[in-house]
């Protein structure tokens, strides 16, 4: 076996389980804990897929951002990693059951349909050719992009400050 | 058959991160679950677009699409933590259950 197609392997094995660490955990502190396991590995597919910018953006985004906020508002609601992450919204066999078909469904799909291939695949530094485009022609969805994420912050600043009651 | 240079191997990666974040999201009725689950399916979507990019197109559309994903993604966790922060403050659990009413 050659040597990528084993780390290919390894990457898809750390993503796969960690996943499944998220879901299957009963205690969600490991459950936090597995998301960084996830999101690197996805991190790694990026990599095996060529694009080297959105590996990144993922590593930057994802396990500096996101997985501190999620575990920044684990930490402040503490009391809740005792007991009452075994209640449920849905039984958890229904779910199972549920949840594998749909993704025997996805899966006979994926395998049935003959993809459109590209004349040749290549793997080349992306990060130029997405610059170009988020300023030719990706440019009002960029300056769309910015006024969301201001919308945002203050957003979760107004929604999370303490609320003085005159 | 499942190899780095195959385009269904990733598409069947997608499909498997996809299926357990919704599971996550069926069967948690804690608040920080539940996103933790929805960011395991923006996750999926992201490694589909990502390698169409890569094995079908053949230019980089669909990883500008990936990185507005992310994007939407930091604001949404931004947000509904906070939310989940504040739903704390009031009801002292985040079980989604207990803030179905909407108001104290």
């Amino acid at each position: 076996m050659e040597i990528s197609t084993a780390v290919f392997y390894l990457v898809a094995i750390i993503t796969v389980g960690s996943a499944a660490m998220v879901a299957f955990s009963r205690n969600i502190i490991y459950s936090a804990f597995s998301l960084l396991g996830a999101f690197g590995g996805v991190a790694g597919i990026y990599v095996f897929l060529g694009a080297d910018f959105v590996a990144a953006v993922q590593l930057l985004i994802y396990v500096g951002g996101i997985l501190v906020l999620v575990l920044f508002a684990v930490m402040l609601t503490h009391r809740i990693t005792d007991v009452q992450i075994t209640n449920r919204a849905a039984g958890r066999l229904p779910a199972l059951i549920v949840t594998g078909v749909f993704l025997y469904l996805l899966v006979e799909a994926v395998r049935g349909t003959s993809w459109v291939k590209a004349k040749e695949v290549v793997y080349k530094a992306t990060t130029g050719t997405i610059g170009d485009l988020f300023l030719e022609s990706y440019l009002l969805p960029f300056e769309l992009a910015s006024l969301v994420l201001l919308a945002a912050l203050i957003g979760a600043v107004v929604i999370s400050r303490k609320e003085i009651k005159e | 058959m499942f190899s780095p240079s195959d385009l269904s191997s990733y598409l069947i990666i997608g499909a498997i991160l996809f299926v357990l974040g919704l599971f996550t999201v069926l069967t948690r009725r804690n608040a920080i679950s539940v996103l933790m689950g929805v960011e395991l399916i923006l996750n999926s979507a992201n490694i589909n677009y990502v390698a169409f990019s890569h094995f079908s197109s053949g230019n980089s559309d669909g990883q500008i699409y990936a990185i507005f994903v992310i994007m939407l993604a930091a604001a949404e966790a931004a947000v509904g933590l906070a939310i989940v922060l504040a739903i704390f403050q009031i009801f002292h659990t985040i079980d989604v259950e207990a803030a179905e009413t909407l108001k104290e």
